[in-house]
């Protein structure tokens, strides 16, 4: 009786499911998709993890198809038909040479697996700095990233440029990561994997990306409120495209005479409190550094593209695009703030 | 059936027959098994304590490598007579507390209470120098968060002139030297207190003569509880008062 | 069945039956004031199924939130509390309350004993407990909120200082979560040395250590975890509400305080609490295998080995969920092989499991059902483990969907599903009814079908680069249609809660008889009449065997002849 009406829950459910997958939604199908998956490596120390991560799913996955079928057939076989009488099956207590055997078979892939792990901890995680790697200092902040080049004299934020590393010529990018609040993680998946950003915890990762583009990425460790738009571009360009990329931003500010009320009302509003641009009386750390804001694709840690209306949007109430970020709507009139947003449109 | 049956067949209800004595529990099936029960349970008990403090040391072995000169000026503003005097207290009281365990085991009434008014006693007294040592850092700004200056520990300190005053960097850190302080010595001093208020219990019953017909369980174990709270201090007094002492 | 033979019972009942009409005031009153270990254990349960509706329903506006990109259903606050909530009433308020409570109740049955050895002690950690979860939801009323609405902690169920403290978490909700956890914490640690002191020193005769039960066995190990591992927190806890509230430095890296001291204090606690929730509910899979296989248990003293052997690895594993802080090459290269280790005595156990199967004659009834599943969705969670113990792999994994699903396989593909097990497996013994197979079976099969949609699809967003936390995320990363289905999957699982939940109502008012021993089965919580009365056995038991009932229906050929 018990069987009879089990066996219609199964086949009703598959139904409905069925009905389900049908209606699924699709309305973002169409956008371009680039998926950050960490099968999908650019770079030494990702691609590293990724041989190994399939060298693991190999033996995991051996193990699943071991182990699943047999208890799969276990359960077929062994299973009470109705004709069966009422006899218990014989009663087996143990075998210590069956279980001495699955004991020592596991140790062994256990040992494997850890020496193989090992190795490549110690590749990655130990490999020295070469001279001529590129030094990026990342500053985690509630809710974006600073990027420092210190031997270049660069500062900007969210977008971090890097150049491409050939066979012929190595140039990995070393990252030194501080915060200045609380816990944030630098994870770019295609790049490499993810190392914490820790208060007084100073800690060190890299990169060495060996196809050119744009890498997404995102912060991996909650950091607060907005810590779903803290995210994170890596623009990995040819050696003629970065040198010219550094070299435009080490300029000073642009100085555009017709955008000298923008540049007012930024330089004598709180903005100067909490953003700096060179050349200018602003010199706040707290946020961002604007200097080249207009060479940048996006704004509030690539919450939105950096289009004028975006920004009007953002600095008339940065709540309504990045809720609970730590920006401050500043009650300008609509008027100030087109002038402000014309001001740093010229910010190349 | 027979000799491999589940149930002594004889048996009667056990808990219907009423000739144990009055403190045995109906679940227990005799005085021996209680009183393990209850002594075992106590010092599974201490070991979760036991895992508490340990978290406090290890916290406090962590920042001590971290910041060895502030822990040394830190440690140096206490007063080492309170430290030495409470750890006297602390040594005689669980040697009375010993001596009311064996009073209630030799059912004597009179000799358990003044055994344990005298534990009491010297609990309440190792509270009031603890208190006084407290007052003591409150009037002289090393409370952090509430009350702190640095001023002292950038300068020498007269009393040992052989320490260099600290960086004004690494003064700053005394304020963790001092949170520890507070933490270890302000958990200890609640298992202080929560220990007198049991000891008071215990002795109201005690007057009664509860624990000096046999039932001698709560005695000793509270007996464990209480040198228990001595054992902590005797790690807590060197760990934060004779830091650099023999220098 | 075969209960005639039984010659063991429960001819005494002190307590007033249902039926002599007790006003209900009167009867509630019996239960607030009850030091029963069975009402307890009653009290137990449906205090964390109360508490499973009120997260299930957490992570469902979690789910409707993540089911498409850049959603407005929650708002970002609200979706942190969310989760943090969920995290922390799970695992504190549903995982160790349940399984404590079941404890509670069978784990005296089991060894023979009239109650635990200190019913009033477990009548106090009930109450701690209790009021440690109505403490940790009452920051929605009392934590006055920064947008004008209530609050309540919204920093993750593993609050990292800094971000616990209180220049980045303004007003008092982490006051009340760490105060609600240290309550909810001495309530743990009540009933943990409780089943200690109860296993230990209160057995029937003949039953010894190497008789127990494995249940018994597992509670015993888990409980002295618990006491190890909870009271750290507690001491991290005190740090971090000084900190708060009377400017201590222990977390704050400003001031020279360390940010990774509180994630090793928590993860050292916060590892073994997962063997606390997953142990007791091995010890119920080597329950009600055996007696669906109708074999006994393969390898018994080898699963006790396995068992205590996991444990005590089990306290050198935490920095595993550290990889990526930046530790020391040699010390990630030891945790991963701490780690890996944990895999060996875990892997003895499913082996046991399937050999105890093998030759059997397995009846798949609803208990038995939910074991099944909780082999093979436990088997895969071992070995994401495994994947995630290799730590060059968790630098990408680590804080992704996938950590999400290879923890939820653990909590709910083997904690949860084993949980029912044990509810379908011993409702009749604690009511005397028992639940319907047809609702059973519904309730099953669309809780695997939910089960795997919302899981198996997270293993795979995870890989594609989708961190754990976010309330939501772009259009363009590819992750939209994959979430869809795990949102739908979600709520698969919900109607299938619900079913289960009509199924104990249904079945407490007119479900069939259970009669003793319902299942055929061999421990001597079966011996006594369903629901048994209180003091459990009008005569104390003696045992010759682990399998006691074993040896009585089948005296020709018992047990005791075989065991060592």
């Amino acid at each position: 009786m018990i069987r009879e009406h089990g066996a219609r829950a199964p086949r009703l459910i598959l139904l409905l499911m069925t009905a389900a997958a049908l209606v699924g939604p699709s309305a973002w199908a169409d956008l371009p998709q680039q998926t950050p998956s960490i099968f999908a490596p650019a770079s030494t120390p990702a691609d590293t993890i990724f041989g190994l991560s399939v060298f693991a799913l190999a033996v995991t996955g051996g193990i699943f198809v071991v182990v699943g079928g047999m208890l799969a057939y276990a359960i077929v076989r062994y299973r009470e038909r109705p004709n069966d009488d009422t006899s218990e099956p014989p009663q087996i207590y143990g075998s210590v040479q069956v279980e001495l055997a699955w004991t020592v078979i596991p140790i062994l892939i256990v040992v494997v697996l850890f020496l193989t792990t090992a190795r490549i901890i110690f590749a990655i995680q130990d490999a020295p700095q070469p001279k001529d790697a590129l030094d990026v200092t990342v500053i985690g902040h509630q809710f974006w990233w600073e990027f420092r080049y210190p031997k270049l004299g660069i500062v900007t934020a969210n977008e971090l440029h890097v150049p491409v590393s050939t066979s012929q010529e190595p140039l990995p990018t070393f990252l030194h990561l501080l915060s200045a609040d609380v816990d944030h993680s630098f994870w770019v998946p295609q790049l490499a994997g993810k190392t914490d950003l820790i208060p007084n915890h100073p800690n060190e990762t890299w990169i060495e990306p060996t196809h050119t583009g744009l890498y997404y990425g995102q912060c991996a460790q909650f950091c607060g409120v907005e810590h779903a738009k803290m995210l994170l571009r890596v623009y990995v360009e040819t050696p003629a495209q970065f040198a010219a990329w550094v070299k435009s931003q080490q300029q000073p500010a642009v100085e555009d005479p017709q955008v000298a009320a923008g540049r007012e009302i930024f330089e004598t509003h709180a903005c100067a409190n909490c953003h700096a641009i060179k050349g200018t009386g602003a010199l706040g750390t707290f946020g961002p550094d604007l200097t080249h804001l207009a060479s940048r694709d996006t704004i509030a840690a690539g919450a939105a593209d950096n289009t004028p209306q975006n920004l009007f949007d953002w600095i008339k109430d940065p709540d309504s695009m990045k809720p609970g970020c730590l920006m401050p709507s500043m009650q300008l009139s609509d008027n100030n703030i087109h002038e402000l947003v014309a001001y740093l449109e010229t910010l190349h | 059936m027979d000799s491999h049956s589940i149930a002594a067949q004889t048996a009667e209800p056990a808990h219907l027959e009423h000739e144990h004595p009055a403190f045995l529990r109906h679940h227990f099936e005799n005085v021996a098994q209680q009183r393990e029960a209850a002594t075992f349970g106590m010092w599974l008990f201490l070991l979760t304590e036991i895992m508490f403090f340990g978290g406090l040391f290890c916290a406090y072995l962590i920042f001590r490598n971290w910041y060895y000169p502030a822990f040394v000026a830190g440690s140096h503003t206490l007063h080492i007579w309170a430290g030495t005097l409470n750890t006297t207290l602390l040594i005689i009281s669980s040697f009375t507390m010993a001596m009311a365990v064996h009073a209630a085991e030799v059912r004597h009434r009179g000799p358990l209470l003044r055994w344990m008014v005298l534990t009491i006693v010297l609990g309440c007294g190792f509270l009031c120098v603890k208190a006084y040592e407290w007052h003591d850092e409150w009037v002289n700004h090393h409370v952090p968060g509430l009350n702190f200056s640095i001023q002292e520990f950038t300068h020498t300190n007269p009393a040992y002139p052989g320490d260099k005053p600290l960086a004004p960097d690494m003064a700053e850190k005394t304020q963790i030297y001092y949170s520890l302080y507070f933490v270890m010595t302000g958990m200890h001093a609640l298992h202080m207190i929560i220990g007198v208020s049991l000891l008071a219990i215990l002795l109201i019953r005690a007057r009664g003569g509860a624990f000096t017909n046999g039932h001698i369980a709560p005695v000793e174990n509270f007996g464990l509880y209480w040198h228990f709270v001595d054992i902590v201090w005797i790690f807590l007094f060197p760990l934060l008062y004779l830091i650099s002492r023999h220098q | 069945m075969a209960d005639q033979s039984i010659p063991i019972g429960g001819s005494l009942d002190v307590t007033p039956r249902d039926h002599e009409r007790v006003p209900l005031l009167d009867r509630l009153h019996e239960w607030v004031v009850t030091v029963d270990h069975k009402r307890l254990g009653i009290l137990y349960v449906l205090y964390a199924l109360f508490f499973m509706a009120v997260a299930g329903a957490e992570a469902l506006s979690m789910r409707i939130q993540l089911a498409v990109p850049n959603n407005h259903f929650l708002q970002p606050e609200l979706y942190d509390q969310f989760f943090t909530m969920h995290g922390t009433t799970m695992v504190f308020l549903v995982g160790m309350p349940i399984l404590f409570g079941i404890a509670n109740y069978i784990v005296p049955l089991q060894i023979g004993a009239r109650d635990m050895a200190f019913p009033r002690l477990n009548a106090f950690s009930f109450w701690l407990t209790a009021f440690g979860g109505i403490l940790l939801y009452w920051s929605y009323i009392g934590g006055f909120g920064l947008y004008g609405m209530g609050n309540a902690p919204d920093v993750g169920w593993w609050a990292y200082a800094p971000l616990s403290t209180k220049p980045f978490s303004i007003g008092p909700t982490i006051d009340y979560w760490a105060l609600a956890l240290i309550v909810s914490g001495f309530g743990t640690l009540g009933t943990a040395i409780n089943i200690i002191a109860t296993t230990l020193s209160m057995r029937c005769k003949g039953m010894t250590l190497l008789r127990m039960p494995l249940f018994v066995w597992l509670m015993l190990v888990v409980s002295a975890l618990t006491l190890i591992t909870i009271t750290p927190l507690t001491a991290a806890q005190v740090m971090l509400l000084l900190d708060r509230n009377l400017g201590a430095h222990f977390f704050d890296a400003q001031a020279g305080g360390s940010a990774l001291l509180w994630i090793h204090f928590f993860w050292i606690f916060g590892h073994p609490e997962v063997y606390v929730l997953v142990l007791p509910v091995f010890g119920v899979a080597s329950e009600i295998i055996p007696v669906f296989s109708r074999k006994a248990i393969f390898g018994y003293p080898a699963m006790v080995a396995a068992s205590v052997g996991i444990a005590f690895v089990s306290l050198g594993v935490w920095a595993h969920h550290m990889f990526t802080v930046g530790m020391t090459s040699v010390s990630n290269t030891f945790f991963v092989l701490s780690t890996m280790l944990v895999g060996i005595p875990t892997g003895i156990k499913i082996f046991n499991w399937l050999a105890t199967i093998w030759g059997g004659k397995v009846r798949f009834q609803t208990p038995m059902l939910f074991c099944v599943a909780f082999i093979f969705q436990f088997l895969i969670a071992g070995l994401t483990g495994i994947m995630l113990a290799v730590a060059p792999w968790d630098w990408q994994l680590h804080n992704s969907y996938f950590v999400i699903a290879h923890f939820h396989y653990v909590l709910v593909g083997a904690i949860v599903f084993n949980i029912f097990a044990a509810v379908y497996y011993w409702f009749p013994k604690v009511t005397g009814k028992m639940l319907s197979e047809t609702l059973g079976k519904w309730h099953f099969w669309l809780f695997l079908i939910g089960f795997h949609l919302t899981f198996d699809t997270m293993h795979f967003v995870g890989i594609m680069g989708m961190p754990r936390s976010i309330y939501t995320y772009e259009a363009n990363r590819g992750w939209g249609h994959l979430n869809f289905i795990i949102s739908v999957g979600a709520f698969i699982q919900g109607i299938a809660v619900l079913i289960f939940f009509w199924n104990v109502i249904v079945s407490l008012r007119k479900g069939k008889e259970a009669g003793n021993d319902p299942w055929d089965a061999w421990t001597l919580e079966w011996a006594t009449p369903s629901p048994p009365p209180a003091y459990n056995f009008a005569s104390d038991p003696v045992v010759h065997s682990r399998r006691p009932l074993w040896d009585i229906k089948h005296p020709d050929d018992p047990d005791w002849k075989y065991e060592s």
